[in-house]
C-alpha cells in the first residue's frame, strides 16, 4: 500500500524550470508546497481531538461541512508541537491516501506568500547534517541566502500511515 | 442541456427487465396457465429486444428475439407453456446478461447451445396448432384470389415524393416490410435521378419495382405504405398464376441490410406474418385497477446526485441549527419566527430526502427466488421460498450492501439448514423445506429475517468445531447466544462435508463484517430439529442517525440512539464503590462498563454527577460513563479519512450546530471492548 | 411557441433517446411510461404531438389512441407510432385508430425529428 503512495510523486519539476509555490514557516524553517495543490488557507478553527489517533493527525476540523484530519508535520519529525500564535494558519491540501483523494489540513506557524522557485536553484537534501529526515524532503531551493524546504508529503503521510498500521497489528 | 448516457440508462433498464422477466418465469413455473405472467414475460423480452437493438446490442437483440418469438407463440396459444420451455428461457436470461455485459465478447457458441435447448423445448411442447388464417382473415373483395398453394405474385411499383427522406420516411424500411411478406425481387429504378450537379443529397429520386410472391392479401401490401400512401404513387398488380416463388432469387436489393431468419421450429417459422393479424389478438383490454400502481411516473437519477443532494441537505441542517442557536439567544421575535420556519422546512426537506433514497427490499428479494430455484436443483432438495414484507423500504446504499450477505445466508440455509426430502419425511416433516425471507421496519431499523424449517444448528458441532479450531478453550463456559455467534467467526464452518455451495469456511465472517459495517446487528435463534432463524437489524439509513450527544472531558461525542438502552446517574458513592471494578449492578444483572474519560485520556476531573449510558448490541450490554448528557441530536454522518481508519472507537463524525465536530462512537467496537475488559479482569481476579 | 410533445414508452432508454433527439430539435418533451400514464398526462396538459410505443404493459398504444380520440380536447392530436412492430395488420389498425405516422425501431433519431417536423408542419 505504502509502495503505491511512494510511486505517485512524479518528479517534482516534471520538466519545468520554475515552480509556483506557497511558502510557509514551521518551527523556524521556511517550507514550500506547489501552489496548485493548495486548496485553501484557513485561520485556526476549533479542533476536535480524536482520542486514540496518532498525535501527528491527532485532531479533525470542520472544513466547509467536511470533517478533515489536521496534521502537524513537526510531530512527524519527532519535534514538539509549538504553541499557536496569531499568525498560525491551516493550509488545506489534497493528498492521495490509499488511492483515495483526501483533504488534509496542515498546521503552519505562518503563511508567507505565493512565489516562483527556480529549478536551477534547487539541490537534493543533504544526507547528513539536517534535523529533518532526508527522505521526507523532495528538495531544497536556495533563495536570498536561505533554503526553502519542499517536503515530500507523500512520504511523510505514508510513513505515518504505515506506522499506525503496525501499531494496530501489534 | 445535459442528458445521462443512454447506454448506461439502457443497462440499468435491462437489468430491471431481466429481473422482471425472471420473476415472471419463476411464477410461471408454479402456474403454467398464468396468462398474465406469459404476457409480462413476453413484454419484457420484447422491450429488451427493441431497446437492445436501439443501442447497438445487436447480439442481445438477435438472441432475445428468439426467446420473444417463443413466448409470442405461447401468448397466442400456439405453443403451450411447459416447465422445459420456461427453464430454457430462464437459462437464456443469464446469457442475456452476459450479452449486455460484454457485447463484443465471443458468445456465439453459447447462444447456439441455449437456442438449441429453446428449440427442443418448443418442439417438445407438442405439435403447435396450425393457425387458421383463412378463417379469421378480414377477407375483402379487393383481395387477390388465394390459390391452393397460397402464393400469389404481385408486381409492385412505387415512388415516393422527392422530399420523403427529408420528412423521415425510410424507403429501406418499407422494402424490408415487403420482404417480410414473402420472397421479393427488388429493382431500383434510377431513371429519374438527375445529373450529379443538380442532385440534392437528401432528395429521393429513385423508384422501385418489386416482384413479391406472398400468401398475404393485397391489402397487406398496401398496408405497408399506409402512412405514406397519400403522397406516393403505388400500383399493386397480381401477375400470372400463383407459383412457388421461394426459389426465386431474393438478392437484388443492394442497400437492404441482411435480416435474420427465425430459427423457431419449422411449423412455427413458416406461419406467415399475416397469421399474426388473423390469430385472435389478445384483446387490448387493459386492467386499469391492477395497473394503477405501476403507472406512477419514475425519474431515474444517478445515485451520486442523490448523495450530493444529501450532502447539501446535511449542510443545510447544520446551518439551520446554528441559526436556531442565534435566534434563541436573541430577543428579536421576527428572527425567531423565521428561524422556526427554516427549522421546520429543513426538517421536512431532510425527511423528503431520506424518502428519496429509500427503495423497497423487493428488489433485493426478487433475486432470491432464482437463487433458491437453482439451489434446489443443485442440492436435489425441495425448497420453497416464502417472502414477506417486500414493500419495506431501506436506504438504497443499504440494499446494495445487503445483497451479498443475504445471498450467503440463504445459501447457507438451503445447503446446511434444510434436510433432504427423505430425511424430512422420516422426521414427519413435509418433503419440501421452507425458507422464509421477511423484512419489516421497527423503530429506525429494518429487520431482515432468514428462517428455515430445517435441522437447526447443532450446538455440539459448533462447540467441537470451535474447540478444534482454537476459537474457544475446551469446555469454555459460553451462553447459548455466544455459542451460536461463533458461526460468524473467521474460518468457522459447520459443514460436515465441504460442498460447493457454502462449506468453504468463508462467508459467514464476511456476513458479520458487512453487517457490522452497516452498524447492524445479527441475532441467531435455533432449535434442533425445528430450524434456525437469523435476524439482521440494520439502520434504515446510513446517512443520518438519531444520536445522543454526550460530553466527556471537553470533547463532545455522539452515541447512536438506536443502541442506547437507558441512561443512569452514577452517584459519587457508586463511583467510589466501583473503583477497581469494571461492572456496575443494573437491577438484577451486572453490566460491564467503560469510563470514557479514562479511555480517551482526557486528563480532566470527572463531573460530580456522571452518567452511565447503557448501550447494547443484541444481547450484549455495556455501560459508558460520560460526564454529561447534552441531549438528542440528529446527526448527518460524515466519514473519517483513511488517516483515522486505525481508530476503531469511532465510526464517523458529525458537525454540530456551532460548527464544531463531534465523533460518533462505534457501538459494536465498544461493546466488544467492554466484554473483553470484563473477561480480562475476571481472569485476573 | 415551442411545440410540446408527449413521448410514451415503457423503456426508459427509448424515452431518453426520444427526449434527447426532440429536445435538441427544440421541442418541449414530456414522458409517460405507458398508455394509462399517457392519458393522464394528456388530461393534465396540452400537447401538439404524441410519439408512442405500441406494446406496453398497462395500456398499449392502440388503446391509448382510441381513448384519447374520445377526449374532446385531444381528439385532434397527431400520433406517431415508434415501435418494433412493422406488421401490416397492426399498421392498419393504427391508421384506423387515427395514427399519423409510423417509425420502426431501432430508429434513427434524425428520422424521428424529420417525421415530427413534417407532422407539425415546420
Amino acid at each position: 500500500m505504502s509502495e503505491a503512495i511512494r510511486k505517485i510523486p512524479e518528479d517534482l519539476w516534471s520538466g519545468r524550470e520554475e515552480l509556483e509555490v506557497l511558502t510557509f514557516d514551521i518551527a523556524g524553517e521556511m517550507f514550500a508546497l506547489e501552489a496548485v495543490k493548495v486548496q485553501e488557507i484557513l485561520d485556526l478553527l476549533p479542533e476536535t481531538t480524536v482520542p486514540g489517533a496518532k498525535r501527528f493527525v491527532g485532531s479533525v476540523i470542520n472544513f466547509r461541512g467536511k470533517v478533515i484530519p489536521l496534521a502537524d508535520i513537526r510531530l512527524a519529525f519527532g519535534m514538539e508541537a509549538t504553541k499557536t500564535t496569531i499568525d498560525s494558519r491551516i493550509i488545506v491540501i489534497e493528498l492521495e491516501i490509499e488511492e483515495e483523494p483526501t483533504l488534509v489540513g496542515i498546521r503552519t506557524d505562518k503563511v508567507n506568500e505565493v512565489t516562483t522557485l527556480m529549478k536551477a536553484a534547487g539541490e537534493p537534501p543533504p544526507s547528513v547534517g539536517m534535523r529533518w529526515r532526508p527522505d521526507f524532503i523532495d528538495c531544497l531551493v536556495r533563495r536570498d541566502g536561505e533554503f526553502i524546504i519542499i517536503p515530500n508529503l507523500h512520504t511523510i503521510f505514508s510513513a505515518q500511515h504505515e506506522r499506525s498500521h503496525q501499531l494496530t497489528q501489534a | 442541456m445535459s442528458f445521462p448516457d443512454p447506454i448506461a440508462v439502457f443497462r440499468t433498464e435491462a437489468a430491471e427487465l431481466l429481473e422482471q422477466i425472471e420473476a415472471g418465469l419463476l411464477d410461471l413455473n408454479h402456474d403454467l396457465a398464468d396468462k398474465e405472467q406469459v404476457d409480462a414475460v413476453f413484454r419484457g423480452l420484447h422491450t429488451l429486444k427493441g431497446s437492445g437493438a436501439m443501442f447497438g446490442f445487436e447480439a442481445l437483440a438477435a438472441f432475445t428475439h428468439h426467446c420473444e418469438t417463443a413466448f409470442d407463440q405461447v401468448r397466442k396459444g400456439i405453443v403451450p407453456a411447459t416447465h422445459d420451455l420456461v427453464t430454457a428461457v430462464l437459462n437464456a436470461t443469464d446469457h442475456m446478461r452476459a450479452l449486455i455485459e460484454t457485447p463484443d465478447g465471443d458468445h456465439g457458441a453459447m447462444s447456439e447451445t441455449l437456442l438449441g435447448r429453446l428449440r427442443t423445448a418448443v418442439a417438445a411442447a407438442g405439435l403447435p396448432e396450425a393457425p387458421a388464417p383463412a378463417a379469421a382473415a378480414p377477407a375483402t373483395a379487393q383481395d387477390a384470389p388465394v390459390a391452393a398453394s397460397g402464393l400469389t405474385t404481385y408486381r409492385i411499383h412505387f415512388s415516393l415524393p422527392v422530399n420523403a427522406m427529408a420528412n423521415g420516411t425510410n424507403p429501406v424500411g418499407l422494402l424490408n416490410e415487403l420482404r417480410d411478406l414473402g420472397a421479393c425481387t427488388i429493382r431500383a429504378d434510377r431513371s429519374r435521378v438527375p445529373a450529379l450537379d443538380d442532385l440534392v443529397a437528401t432528395d429521393l429520386h429513385v423508384c422501385w419495382d418489386i416482384e413479391l410472391a406472398t400468401e398475404a392479401p393485397r391489402s397487406a401490401i398496401e398496408d405497408v405504405f399506409i402512412f405514406v400512401m397519400d403522397e406516393m404513387e403505388l400500383s399493386v398488380e397480381p401477375v400470372g398464376a400463383p407459383e412457388d416463388a421461394r426459389a426465386a432469387p431474393a438478392a437484388a436489393a443492394p442497400q437492404a441490410p441482411a435480416r435474420e431468419e427465425a430459427i423457431m421450429p419449422a411449423p412455427v417459422a413458416s406461419a406467415p406474418p399475416v397469421a399474426a393479424t388473423a390469430a385472435p389478438r389478445a384483446a387490448p383490454a387493459p386492467l386499469p385497477e391492477a395497473r394503477q400502481a405501476k403507472s406512477a411516473e419514475n425519474v431515474r437519477v444517478p445515485a451520486e446526485r442523490l448523495d450530493e443532494l444529501m450532502d447539501r441537505v446535511g449542510e443545510l441542517v447544520i446551518a439551520q441549527s446554528r441559526l436556531s442557536q442565534l435566534a434563541n439567544a436573541s430577543a428579536d421575535l421576527q428572527l425567531r419566527a423565521v428561524s422556526e420556519d427554516v427549522e421546520r422546512l429543513s426538517g421536512e426537506l431532510r425527511d423528503t430526502m431520506m424518502v428519496l433514497r429509500m427503495v423497497p427490499v423487493a428488489q433485493l428479494f426478487s433475486r432470491f427466488r432464482r437463487l433458491v430455484h437453482d439451489l434446489a436443483i443443485e442440492t436435489g432438495k425441495k425448497i420453497e421460498l416464502i417472502t414477506e414484507g417486500e414493500t419495506t423500504e431501506v436506504d438504497k446504499s443499504v440494499v446494495e450492501r445487503l445483497a451479498d450477505p443475504l445471498v450467503h445466508l440463504v445459501r447457507n440455509s438451503c445447503d446446511h439448514g434444510l434436510e433432504t426430502p427423505e430425511e424430512r419425511l422420516a422426521q414427519g416433516k413435509p418433503a419440501a423445506g421452507r425458507i422464509f425471507l421477511s423484512a419489516r421496519q421497527q423503530a429506525g431499523e429494518v429487520i431482515i429475517t432468514i428462517k428455515d424449517d430445517g435441522r437447526g444448528i447443532s450446538r455440539d458441532h459448533v462447540r467441537a468445531k470451535a474447540e478444534s479450531s482454537g476459537l474457544i478453550a475446551p469446555n469454555a463456559a459460553l451462553s447459548d447466544q455466544e455459542l451460536l455467534q461463533l458461526i460468524f467467526q473467521p474460518g468457522f464452518s459447520t459443514a460436515q462435508q465441504v460442498t460447493n455451495l457454502s462449506g468453504r469456511g468463508v462467508g459467514m465472517d464476511v456476513v458479520k463484517r458487512t453487517i457490522d459495517a452497516l452498524r447492524g446487528t445479527i441475532n441467531v435463534v435455533s432449535h434442533t430439529g425445528e430450524g434456525s432463524e437469523i435476524s439482521l437489524a440494520i439502520p434504515l439509513t446510513l446517512a443520518i442517525i438519531d444520536g445522543l450527544l454526550v460530553r466527556v472531558g471537553s470533547g463532545r461525542y455522539v452515541i447512536p440512539l438506536s443502541a442506547v438502552e437507558e441512561c443512569l446517574e452514577l452517584s459519587i458513592e457508586e463511583d467510589m464503590r466501583s473503583r477497581g471494578r469494571s461492572f456496575i449492578s443494573l437491577r438484577d444483572s451486572l453490566v460491564p462498563f467503560i469510563r470514557l474519560r479514562d479511555l480517551f485520556m482526557t486528563g480532566t476531573k470527572p463531573d460530580p454527577f456522571q452518567k452511565v449510558v447503557v448501550i447494547s448490541t443484541g444481547a450484549e450490554r455495556v455501560g459508558l460513563v460520560v460526564d454529561q448528557i447534552i441531549g438528542d441530536h440528529q446527526t448527518v454522518i460524515k466519514g473519517m479519512s483513511k488517516l483515522h481508519h486505525d481508530v476503531a472507537t469511532f465510526s464517523g463524525a458529525t458537525i454540530l450546530g456551532d460548527g464544531g465536530v463531534a465523533l460518533i462512537l462505534d457501538v459494536g467496537h465498544l461493546v466488544t471492548a467492554g466484554q473483553q475488559q470484563e473477561a480480562q479482569l475476571r481472569a485476573a481476579g | 411557441m415551442t411545440a410540446s410533445i408527449l413521448t410514451v414508452d415503457d423503456s426508459a432508454s427509448i424515452r431518453l433517446t426520444t427526449r434527447v433527439a426532440l429536445s435538441n430539435a427544440g421541442y418541449k418533451v414530456t414522458e409517460a411510461v405507458d398508455g394509462l400514464d399517457g392519458i393522464s398526462k394528456l388530461k393534465g396538459g396540452q400537447y401538439d404531438l404524441i410519439v408512442t410505443d405500441l406494446n406496453m404493459p398497462g395500456m398499449d398504444g392502440l388503446t391509448m389512441i382510441r381513448e384519447l380520440r374520445k377526449l374532446p380536447a385531444h381528439m385532434g392530436v397527431p400520433v406517431i407510432f415508434l415501435t418494433t412492430e412493422s406488421d401490416a395488420g397492426i399498421k392498419q389498425e393504427a391508421k384506423a385508430a387515427g395514427a399519423t405516422g409510423w417509425l420502426t425501431k431501432p430508429f434513427d433519431p434524425e428520422s424521428l425529428v424529420k417525421i415530427v417536423r413534417k407532422v407539425l408542419g415546420k
